[in-house]
């Protein structure tokens, strides 16, 4: 069926590695991978060097312990833990605690230019949840640097083959405004990826006996989100159908602070930077509302009163931290449930105070792009007024489960890191330690995908009929007498999960909300896109909704199954955190069912951690997560 | 609070041939350019094509000409605009278009690719990097640069001259071999190379990327003019130019020795060392 | 930049790809007003300066040693006496010579080169471009890449020696405060024309101090502040000058004008000087 005349024509290219994704892990995988000899391809979804990474704000978390020098990993691993609600998975959260802080001064071997310390070093800043400053920053523009710096390391890689070969792209190449629609296999493993390019339409195939996933997150399943447009699942909904696994679709970030005026800008992220530098949340009764909402878990490391946690800016040993730097989802649950009960700001938030609390001149030199963000899209002098701010969808702890140590998933051949990966951040991400994760599993991934394809024995080739398949999916919508509109129905969709498996959760609204996802499913197939190939946004909405309808189930049904509150995930119905829930996982997978592949979910054991790890912590507050038997093994009981 | 605005917007493919098409279509409190061409896409034109990404001013991707103006559209804000005014969107006109608002912005991926790398002394290990806050702040400010091409767009040496895109490597691009040539442990020197093969030259500092920038960055002030005076230094001082004609060898093997630095040592290296299990205490 | 005729409506074959859209700009705002007013400006500053360069008497006030900076220094044997600060050991000019022919090309060079008048005259005589996103009315641009623009990389040469007349206009504006007494000695004095002259000198000196050359010079030409602290924050001080170089630039045409044309009007015996003290 492919056809020169009809624009529909497949062109093939062949590479040892893709890497789906230019954020920071897709680019942190592609220099792994070359840089161990492999010939790379990128493919990403926007302009190469604006991934949504440029999003992060705060920084990098890692314990380099330069601002304070009893920080190590053990404080990083035991801070995310609890973070995660001890539902991380442990190896992972291991490897990233050691690995983060050689991933950061490699940037800097690339250009990077962190603020700095007096002494030179890399300046670190104070974070929700992590108890030593330890977050590696530019102002609050981190991620920006980041990318601009991974973006920059492809450059003088691409400058190294072309002093070789005379070909900046012989070996590594960025497709960029490429959306891959379908991974291919060979028997079980691996064999290429399928997509088309976004500006003109063309249809490529790729063959490649490796694939990273790096697609980021599902934010755009919800209304209210930091998101960008290209947070569509897509990595998840790819994995799925390759007949890898989803694990803790239930738990999804809300950040506790994204500005909620304008309506146009609602969602658009507050850095967590603007509360670690001093700012304070405060309701509609001008309240210091935080310190009536610290849970019982985290009671002996936050400041009881105003003054103790003013006083922390300046002397962190001696005194607690203020309750506005808990991890994120308390401060979201709080700011809810203060707009709920009737003391929020006139648009729906509360109030975010900085301006009463620092000098113009350092709010202007710390919060750069914050004080920017306000001044131009909402009007508002930060230096001068407290902003307004809520919940928004930020980030989905779930995702692709992998091996810790290598990023492959169960499907030979297909590696998954970043925010597209599951199981590091347990139940809840701490702030900064999304960019180290980045960083740290995207090199992991790069190399697990260099040491597979050394072990690779014949390479897997992709079929014709599945070329001939992917053709006919991608073109559907054209062919479909549209009575559907893709802007419509992901609204639908959009405000169904915002309703109804959002913040706050209750059995009654998900069945409800899986009803209406059910519905959406034998909508989604009925639209009908208007115009050509050549870069027509309704028809890229069209592919893009499948993979959103596909996560937005997962994250519904686990959500409904899991009869609990922990972390991002958030039941009215079962409010208190359950320790047996804390030895269960629970899984996506697609099955085959009468209407085509349908998601299935399953339990699975939290793998118990290794003991030596579990020896960080201290019994009293182990015993606040793990039941009784599980307690045994703990260095308390061994008398040391 | 909301009205019903008067817009044009180009509607063209990649041939380069199109017109402004005009549409009615409402405007709420609050709302961004960008606010309004995705409800047309909504609304009345499915196909209409724009490119954005964060809708937060941060990635720079949906820079486009309102009014005339080089703008980002999620940055520019309704408000700014009379209610009976005729807003006309058009794409950048220094790139080949390829479809309605959407240009082709290659240009400036090959630029980035001509300026060499950074180059730090071979000697210094990851985590051995030391440099002072008031050294990096300069090129920080460079680092600012969200590559929305405005300024690559603005200026008048490739907007009125497509014949300079092959010398001009345009303010966005200079502005980078001017960060390079701040940075505290950048060891290549960038200045003949900045004159002879990104064509500072073609600057004659009227400042229209300084003003189109939305991250205001001082381009002309703080990178484009002090690189130009960095060039004076080598090539344009009488003393320096002196002494090059007379000591004219080892001047060139000894920038040799330290500007050629990593294109020389071409191919991949090892990789990163994964030290997991080497940095803390670990095992049963 | 050479220049051949252009109709800046025309579909340009040179364009491949790029949206055909033929006006010259779709601006609406008033974007002709500023290189308008650019332009009268620095035009009214050309005749003026070269009318009075020329024209070779009222620019001395004998009793209040006020002295023109158009005509500063005066070393010709033509100036009149006492006008000579530093002495007249030059023959006498003929009239068509300006008096001040040893400082004015470098003070015309020292403007023409600086890097806020670059940007003015661009935009507004030669229109490269008359505005931003305005086409200019050029079919070929070499911008100062060669002959004769390539010469602006001489600003700093300039600035060197404008560094050095601000020194003797600073001079002449101090041994102003001299006034003749009615025995003939010199005594203290200040006149409206001194505050005219103090404003100028420090016009001059803001104008060049924030020059961007001056700021390469003292510092900016560091890779490493760090190492040099003094410099750096000499550097600091005049890169904040330098942000309102622009302002400087015009500020000093205006007081150059003025101090020109008050001294004019008092040397030539059209008004008196307002005194205030002597």
């Amino acid at each position: 069926m492919a056809d020169e005349a009809d624009g529909t024509a497949v062109s093939h290219h062949s590479y040892d590695v893709l890497v789906i994704g230019a954020g920071g892990a897709g680019l942190r995988a592609a220099i792994e991978a070359r840089m161990r000899g492999k010939r790379v391809a990128i493919l990403s979804k926007s302009l190469f060097g604006k991934a949504h990474t440029v999003m992060a704000e705060g920084g990098i978390a890692a314990s380099m312990g330069n601002a304070n020098p009893r920080d190590n990993w053990e404080v990083h691993y035991r801070d995310t833990m609890r973070g995660g609600k001890f539902l991380n998975n442990w190896r992972m959260a291991e490897l990233h605690a050691k690995e983060a802080p050689q991933r950061v001064w490699e940037l800097e071997t690339y250009g990077a230019l962190f603020d700095r310390t007096p002494e030179g070093k890399i300046s670190q800043r104070n974070f929700g949840g992590h108890q030593f400053p330890r977050l590696a920053h530019v102002g609050d523009r981190t991620g920006l640097e980041l990318i601009r710096t991974l973006q920059q390391k492809i450059v003088s890689l691409q400058q190294e083959d072309h002093a070789r070969t005379g070909d900046y792209e012989s070996d590594l190449k960025v497709f960029h405004e490429f959306t891959v629609t379908e991974l291919f296999k060979d028997g079980d493993r691996i064999a290429g990826a399928f997509g088309y390019r976004r500006p003109t339409g063309e249809y490529l195939c790729f063959h490649a006996p490796a694939v990273v996933l790096a697609t980021g997150g599902i934010g755009k399943s919800f209304k209210v989100t930091s998101n960008s447009w290209e947070y569509t699942g897509d990595g998840h909904a790819l994995a799925l159908r390759a007949g890898a696994r989803l694990i803790n679709m239930e738990f999804v970030q809300f950040h506790p602070t994204g500005m909620v005026w304008p309506p146009s800008v609602k969602g658009i992220l507050v850095t967590e930077s603007v509360r670690g530098d001093g700012g304070v949340l405060k309701n509609s009764e001008g309240e210091r509302f935080m310190f009536r909402y610290i849970p019982d878990v985290f009671r002996e490391q936050y400041a009881t009163s105003e003054d103790e946690g003013d006083r922390w800016y300046d002397d962190a040993d001696n005194n607690r931290r203020p309750p506005e730097l808990l991890p994120r989802d308390e401060v979201a649950r709080a700011i809810n449930n203060e707009v709920k009960e009737g003391r929020g700001s006139p648009a729906g938030g509360v109030y975010l105070d900085i301006a009463s609390r620092r000098t113009t001149e350092f709010i202007r030199k710390r919060l750069p792009s914050m004080y920017h963000q306000f001044k131009e899209l909402a009007d508002v002098d930060i230096t001068a007024e407290p902003m307004e701010v809520g919940p928004t969808c930020h980030y989905v702890m779930g995702g692709v489960e992998v091996d810790p140590d290598t990023a492959s998933t169960v499907v030979p051949g297909l590696f998954a890191a970043g925010e597209v990966a599951g199981g590091m951040h347990g139940s809840n991400r701490l702030g900064g330690n999304s960019l180290s994760d980045l960083l740290v599993f995207g090199c992991r991934a790069g190399a697990g995908a260099a040491d597979y394809l050394d072990g690779l024995g014949t390479a897997p080739a992709v079929g014709n009929e599945a070329v001939d398949a992917a053709l006919a999916e991608a073109e559907k919508p054209f062919s479909v007498r549209g009575e559907e509109n893709a802007y419509t129905l992901h609204q639908e969709l959009q405000q169904t999960m915002n309703d109804l498996v959002g913040i706050i959760r209750r059995a009654d609204e998900m069945e409800m909300a899986l009803k209406r996802l059910a519905e959406l499913r034998d909508r989604i197939p009925r639209v009908g896109v208007t115009g050509g190939r050549a870069y027509n946004p309704g028809w890229h909405l069209a592919m893009d909704l499948r993979n959103m309808l596909m996560v937005s189930q997962c994250i519904a049904m686990a959500a409904l199954e899991r009869q609990e509150s922990r972390g991002g995930h958030t039941r009215d119905d079962y409010p208190a955190m359950d320790e047996n829930w804390r030895r269960e996982l629970l899984n996506c997978s697609l099955a085959d069912g009468p209407d085509g592949p349908e998601v299935q979910l399953n339990h699975q054991p939290q793998p118990a951690m290794r003991p030596d790890l579990f020896d960080l912590f201290e019994l009293d507050e182990l015993k606040k997560y793990y039941t009784g038997d599980e307690l045994g093994g703990h260095r308390a009981d061994r008398g040391m | 609070m909301g009205y019903r605005a008067k817009f044009e917007v180009w509607r063209g493919d990649s041939s380069g041939e199109g017109a402004l098409q005009p549409f009615e279509v409402d405007v709420n409190e609050g709302e961004v350019v960008l606010d309004i061409v995705h409800r047309l896409q909504a609304t009345q034109a499915g196909d209409l094509a724009v490119r954005w990404n964060c809708k937060a001013g941060k990635c720079g991707s949906c820079s486009a000409e309102v009014n005339g103006r080089p703008r980002l559209m999620c940055m520019t804000r309704m408000s700014t605009f009379d209610e009976h005014e005729t807003v006309t969107i058009t794409p950048l006109r220094t790139f080949p278009v390829i479809r309605d608002l959407v240009t082709d912005v290659d240009f400036n991926y090959v630029k980035a690719r001509e300026i060499p790398s950074f180059a730090p002394p071979e000697d210094l290990a990851p985590g051995e990097y030391r440099m002072s806050q008031i050294d990096v702040e300069r090129p920080q400010e460079f680092r600012k640069c969200i590559e929305c091409y405005l300024c690559q767009n603005t200026c008048h040496a490739v907007r009125d001259h497509e014949e300079n895109k092959e010398e001009f490597a345009g303010p966005r691009y200079l502005m980078r071999v001017s960060e390079l040539d701040m940075h505290p442990l950048d060891v290549r020197d960038r200045k003949d190379a900045a004159q002879e093969d990104h064509g500072l030259g073609y600057c004659n500092i009227t400042k229209c990327c300084t003003e189109v920038c939305p991250e205001h960055i001082k381009i002309t002030d703080n990178a484009l003019i002090p690189m130009k005076e960095r060039v004076v230094d080598t090539k344009y001082d009488p003393l320096v130019w002196l002494g090059r004609k007379i000591f004219k060898r080892e001047d060139l093997e000894a920038r040799h020795a330290t500007g050629r630095r990593s294109l020389d040592d071409a191919g991949p290296g090892n990789g990163s060392p994964l030290p997991a299990d080497s940095i803390g205490p670990v095992g049963g | 930049m050479t220049t051949t005729a252009h109709d800046p409506g025309a579909p340009s074959p040179d364009n491949p790809g790029r949206a055909d859209i033929r006006a010259r700009t779709l601006r609406r705002d008033r974007w002709w007003l500023a290189p308008l007013v650019n332009a009268l400006g620095l035009a009214t500053f050309v005749v003026y300066a070269t009318i009075r360069s020329f024209w070779g008497s009222a620019y001395y006030v004998p009793e209040y040693h006020y002295l023109s900076p158009f005509y500063s220094p005066c070393f010709s044997a033509s100036c009149v006496p006492g006008s000579s600060h530093f002495g007249a050991f030059l023959p006498a000019f003929p009239p068509w010579i300006p008096l001040a022919i040893l400082s004015l090309p470098f003070l015309l060079g020292f403007r023409l080169t600086c890097y806020y008048y670059r940007k003015s005259y661009y935009r507004a005589f030669w229109m490269s471009p008359p505005a931003c996103a305005v086409s200019e009315p050029h079919g070929k641009y070499t911008g100062e890449t060669r002959f004769p623009l390539i010469l602006q990389n001489a600003h700093r040469y300039f600035f060197y020696v404008a560094f050095l007349i601000s020194l003797i206009n600073t001079y002449d504006m101090v041994v102003a405060f001299q006034s003749d007494a009615p025995d003939g000695s010199s005594r203290f004095g200040i006149g409206l024309g001194n505050i005219i002259l103090l404003a100028n000198v420090i016009g001059l000196w803001l104008y060049t101090l924030s020059c961007h050359s001056c700021r390469h010079v003292t510092g900016g030409r560091l890779k490493h502040f760090s190492r040099h602290p003094v410099r750096y924050r000499i550097w600091t001080a005049i890169s904040s000058l330098n942000t309102r170089h622009m302002l400087f630039a015009w500020i000093t045409i205006g007081t150059l004008i003025l101090t020109d044309l008050y001294i004019m009007l008092v040397a030539s015996g059209t008004i008196s000087d307002l005194r205030i003290v002597n």
